[in-house]
């Protein structure tokens, strides 16, 4: 199991500084596991605890939030009030029995490609060593089942 | 002959990128030509900026894809103004268009060209310490983005040998029959933006540049920090790739310096590009890395740049040594370089260090130059274009502007408010015709798809072999079609061509798909495109996901291509499930009052008011005195010789008898209602209450001379400052001219810890009355104690001319002030001379203190439009580089001393730049909002304020009255989208539309 453990890794980043840096971790063909998936967000202002907390029920073995350098947010804080809030996630990860290095917030410019690709290879190393999320076998296969009975919009 | 409403704008650095940006925006049609293969310019080259370190390419690159993207700008990249004629609103310009070689329309930029040419040649962005391809993209967030065939090295091209880039390329792009071109284009104005080159060292010999790769210019310096630069961001010296233990900065290389180099002038950046490489280099070090800047005078004259300067010195512990070089040597045994230097005293040191770094100055482009005198445009000595005080960005050449470092050395925010000075004048000649040349994009009516089943679509793209060569597409496309709602799919080789752009509008409306995820390259650039191709298809633009395939997946991940796959699929399972729930959104507009509100009737407001009126827009001005000018009320000449009071004159009879100017002196703002397109201030005026409703806002407040309480101000009548100075050389020449000695100080109230910022203003001001008392009298002695000179620019001719006719100039420190004393009514001062070694003892018959500028007391108009200031009292505008004129609350500019200090040019030059930026807007006749803002459930809403306080906009507000008085409301055209107030709310009451709660989660649930 250890030697085959792929860990899943989400990422939220934000649109100026995060996602440009990931993007030009591409432009540039750097490399890092396929693993980590990349959700935009127009600020890691958005980026909610529950967000975070959701993606662990999802079954991902570690989240991390990408925003702005610090000082340098597009929106003024936005970041400042992620790392605030991936603080709390990691509060309540502590509590019910996860390792809180499982969530992480990382300050990126977007000429920083090669430290996205770090970042990426950190986190997965990282999780790697911290073994699959307990929560991962609880997901139910058929998951999507679930989303099929949201209110559609419009 | 008729005007023409186009525009070209010459040079694709940031002043150009500025000055198109702002003419597009305000209808005209653009012709932007550049002559390297894209634009970005200098800026682009950067890794971070003085002197917040904001990193230069995040700041640059939306400004670059908007440049690229927008409808009324025409690139024409490698190309060059060969001809110039015709009149004001009429011109013919000739353009040489070189051979690219490269078909920019076929061009995907999958980069095999690149990847097969077997040539290897120095890369000249990235200053040669790394090699290129002879078919190439110049930097890797280059727009437009595509490559190009270097004819120089192409083997293909010399010898027709090769032709493996034409052989490889899968999108039939490359093309060696391409010809170099002349076109010739009929336009209204133009504007020249052709920026600068730094200066080669190699020219003086004892900067040793070359002689070892340990020394570098600071633009190599630059690459080197990059973290998308030759060593990945890594700082090592170039010979041996260690990390340095010492580095040195060698200033004034090649600026100041009349002896060894061409030029005289100071340029103006290099002191704070130092400071900001030490800290950066600092920042970059994981140990205790040593830097030291050798200078002349330290020139720190911006905003927050004396600031940055203290820090630097302070808390980053960068060395500062005042000093003259002797020569810089290889050292041969350790590598590095061994520095010679004399001090202030005249004692010659020696001191190793690992790496030199060689702040070049900046000069004018011999091809600039050659263009300039063909089109017969005056030029300073220093070789860049002549403008006048009070026409700042016009050349002598009626209908054609200047803006950025061709108008003389500057900075970025300095050039970006002169680009949007020039816009607004290029614009003025020819605002008749705005609007005549922009295209309009036909819509069709919006289908209506409430109640409709989804239908999603999803187009997965190939790009050619980026994403398919790695990523199996098909099955990426066979899979989308197994999940809900999934009802088309399909596979486009190039997924933003033109014909595959109608072929999925087609297919929107054939299938009668209502929600499209688009898997493709990355929505930073793209997605736009996109949004247009759903609107085309009459389909709500809001209603598509874009997934990255390419850039997080097929490049990332090219050893490895079933792990791509699959990750493209489960990426395309999230977006699917969140198109699902995207609800089609509209961008609500709002009539928008035409009229401008100026506060303050000095020269910054003036200028404004008669900007608006030039484009045909009314406007009042509010001014708290009985009388307008402000503070060139009191000033005598400015630099070029042009006497204040004459020429402010000239300008209060032309407001004053514009039809489309108001003016209300005595009058003061009491209250301020609405926001951006409907502003209701209320204005007082003699105790008459009137409303005045506008629609934008420029603050011109101005700021005023600080009143010393030190140097026997106040207690010795001939003690006086520079505006009382000024107010003799009006009044009382004869009485100056009989003085036997004449002491300035410098600094009088600035750089100190209570005011810790460079007034800018007040050197050159000091140089330019001790010419005047010379002039009036050659044998007077005239002093001036000083901390560190800072005549910026060409201003620094001033001083050299004042040193030549003997005007003393002696250096303080801010510890060891001068002392002056009062004896029997006779002034002393008494000062410690640097160079001399002891004090020296002065008896002057008028004591003149440069005192600083400081804020007007503005706090009131600060709450009532919603305006942040800073410490010292000077209003915060939008971006300290690039938004130097607006604020973060739209529909508020900033003109003037109220922002920073600054002399009259560089005032009028920002009220040109603070009309260009309000004229963006009023052009559109509408407020418009942006669809992805944030909404509110207001029976949800606790009303608790938390959206209230945490929103740095001030979009959301408390309902006053009506049914849900006491619950949070948001202005949607205040609202920049961020999202944080959704997050923040606690009654989970606040939707960010597009990025809701359910629309996130359902991503997370696809996981």
């Amino acid at each position: 199991m250890e030697e085959t453990f792929e860990p899943q890794i989400l990422a939220f980043c934000c649109k100026y500084c995060a996602y440009a840096a990931a993007d030009l971790a591409g432009s540039m063909r750097l490399n890092y596991p396929a693993n980590v998936k990349i959700i935009q967000v127009p600020c890691t202002g958005r980026v909610d605890v529950i967000h975070i907390l959701k993606a662990f029920e999802s079954g991902v073995d570690g989240v991390f939030v990408a925003g702005c350098l610090e000082g340098e947010c597009h929106f003024l804080k936005g970041n400042l009030m992620a790392k605030r809030r991936v603080n709390q996630a990691k509060e309540i990860l502590r509590s019910v029995g996860l390792e809180p290095e499982r969530c992480e917030m990382f300050n990126l410019s977007s000429a920083m490609g090669v430290r996205f690709a770090e970042i990426a290879r950190e986190m997965t190393q990282r999780i790697k060593e911290l073994g699959p999320s307990p929560l991962r076998d609880k997901v139910k296969p058929d998951s999507l089942k679930k989303f099929l009975e949201y209110p559609i919009a419009a | 002959m008729p005007k023409v409403g186009s525009v070209m704008v010459v040079g694709g650095g940031v002043a150009g990128i500025e000055a198109t940006l702002q003419l597009a925006n305000a209808g005209y049609k653009v012709y932007m030509v550049e002559a390297s293969p894209s634009i970005g310019g200098r800026m682009a080259q950067l890794d971070k900026t003085f002197p917040t370190n904001d990193c230069s390419m995040c700041i640059l690159s939306p400004k670059l894809v908007e440049v690229g993207r927008h409808k009324d700008v025409e690139l024409l990249t490698m190309s060059k103004v060969v001809d110039i004629t015709g009149e004001p609103g009429n011109f013919t310009v000739v353009v040489e268009k070189k051979a690219r070689y490269i078909d920019l329309d076929k061009c995907v930029a999958c980069g095999v060209c690149a990847e097969k040419c077997p040539v290897k040649v120095d890369d000249e962005f990235n200053q040669g310490l790394i090699k290129r391809k002879a078919s190439y993209l110049l930097y890797p967030q280059a727009v437009p983005l595509k490559y190009l065939i270097d004819e120089e090295h192409c083997i293909y091209l010399k010898k027709k040998k090769c032709g493996a880039c034409q052989k490889f390329c899968p999108a039939k792009a490359v093309n060696f029959e391409d010809k170099t071109e002349n076109i010739t284009l009929n336009v209204g104005a133009v504007v020249l933006a052709p920026g600068f080159r730094p200066f080669d060292p190699k020219e003086i010999p004892l900067y040793g540049y070359g002689s070892t790769p340990d020394i570098v210019t600071a633009m190599e310096f630059e690459r080197i920090l990059s973290a998308s630069g030759p060593f990945g961001g890594h700082l090592i010296r170039p010979s041996d790739h260690k990390e340095p233990q010492k580095i040195a900065w060698i200033q004034c290389v090649g600026s100041r310096d009349i002896n060894r180099a061409r030029h005289s002038y100071c340029s103006s950046v290099c002191c704070m590009y130092a400071i900001k490489q030490a800290i950066v280099a600092k920042e970059h070090a994981p140990y205790d890395l040593d830097t030291a800047i050798f200078f002349m005078d330290m020139r720190t004259h911006g905003k927050g740049y004396e600031q940055c300067y203290n820090d630097s010195e302070n808390r980053h512990k960068v060395r500062f040594i005042r000093a003259r070089i002797h020569s810089l040597l290889p050292n041969r045994k350790e590598g590095g370089v061994m520095i010679h230097y004399a001090d202030e005293e005249g004692l010659l040191h020696e001191e190793p260090f690992d790496m030199a770094v060689l702040s070049v100055g900046l000069e004018m482009d011999p091809g600039t130059l050659a263009l300039a005198k063909k089109l017969g445009l005056d030029l300073t000595s220093g070789g860049f274009i002549h403008t006048d005080t009070f026409e700042p960005v016009s050349t002598n050449r009626a209908g054609i502007f200047v803006c950025g470092v061709v108008q003389g050395p500057k900075d970025i925010p300095q050039s970006v408010i002169e680009a949007g000075a020039a816009a607004q004048a290029a614009g003025s000649i020819i605002a008749s015709e705005r609007g005549t040349l922009i295209k309009e994009i036909q819509v069709p009516q919006e289908r209506d798809i409430r109640g409709e089943r989804p239908q999603v679509g999803v187009f997965v793209c190939s790009c050619g072999i980026n994403i398919g060569g790695v990523v199996d597409v098909k099955e990426v496309a066979e899979y989308a079609l197994t999940l809900p709602y999934v009802t088309y799919s399909t596979v486009n080789l190039y997924s933003c061509s033109q014909d595959t752009q109608n072929l999925i509008s087609k297919t929107i409306e054939e299938k009668g798909l209502n929600r499209i995820v688009v898997a493709a390259c990355s929505p930073k650039t793209h997605e736009p495109l996109f949004q247009e191709t759903l609107a085309a298809a009459g389909l709500n633009k809001y209603l598509l996901e874009f997934v990255n395939i390419r850039n997080h997946d097929s490049w990332v991940h090219k050893d490895d291509p079933k792990a791509a796959t699959d990750k493209a699929k489960d990426l395309v399972r999230m977006a699917v499930s969140k198109v699902l729930l995207l609800e089609p959104s509209s961008e609500l507009e709002l009539p928008l009052n035409q009229r401008a509100l100026i506060v303050g009737g000095g020269i910054s407001g003036i200028s404004a008011a008669l900007r608006f009126s030039e484009n045909g827009f009314p406007s009042t001005i509010v001014e708290r005195e009985g009388r307008l000018g402000g503070n060139a009320n009191f000033l005598y000449r400015t630099k070029d010789g042009r006497d204040v009071r004459e020429e402010l004159q000239k300008l209060i009879d032309k407001v004053s008898k514009d039809p489309n100017i108001e003016i209300l002196t005595n009058a003061e703002i009491k209250d301020v209602e609405g926001y951006v397109g409907n502003f209701k201030t209320k204005i007082s005026q003699n105790g008459n209450l009137r409303t005045v409703e506008h629609g934008v806002v420029v603050i011109a407040t101005g700021a005023r001379e600080f009143q010393p309480k030190e140097y026997l101000y106040g207690v010795n009548p001939n003690v006086v400052t520079g505006l009382n100075f000024d107010m003799y050389m009006r009044t009382k020449p004869e009485y100056l001219k009989s003085l036997n000695q004449v002491v300035f100080i410098q600094c009088v109230g600035s750089r100190e810890p209570q005011r810790p910022y460079c007034s800018r203003v007040c050197c050159t001001h000091t140089v330019l009355s001790a010419l005047h008392l010379k002039e009036l009298n050659p044998d007077m002695q005239v002093f001036v104690l000083y901390r560190d000179l800072r005549t910026y620019g060409e201003r620094e001719n001033l001083y050299k001319e004042a040193r030549e006719k003997g005007v003393f100039f002696i250096r303080y420190e801010l510890e060891n002030k001068p002392i002056v004393e009062e004896k029997d009514g006779r002034l002393s001062v008494k000062v410690k001379d640097h160079v001399l070694q002891r004090d020296v003892l002065l008896n002057p018959d008028l004591l003149v203190l440069q005192s600083a500028i400081v804020a007007n007391d503005v706090d009131q108009i600060a709450k009532f439009f919603k305006i942040p200031i800073d410490e010292q009292g000077f209003f915060v505008e939008a971006h300290v580089k690039l938004a130097p004129s607006s604020f973060a609350t739209e529909g508020v500019y900033l003109a003037g001393l109220a922002h920073y200090p600054k002399p009259i040019d560089e005032s009028i030059a920002q009220a040109g730049a603070a009309v260009a930026n309000a004229i963006g807007l009023l052009s559109k006749g509408k407020v418009y909002a942006s669809g992805i803002v944030a909404e509110v459930d207001q029976v949800a809403c606790s009303g608790c304020g938390v959206c209230v306080s945490v929103c740095p906009y001030k979009a959301p507000y408390i309902e006053g009255s009506g049914r849900f008085q006491g619950k949070a409301a948001v202005n949607p055209f205040l609202c920049k989208g961020c999202g944080l107030c959704n997050a923040s709310c606690r009654s989970n009451a606040r939707h960010l539309k597009g990025f809701k709660d359910s629309q996130i989660l359902a991503m997370l649930e696809a996981l």
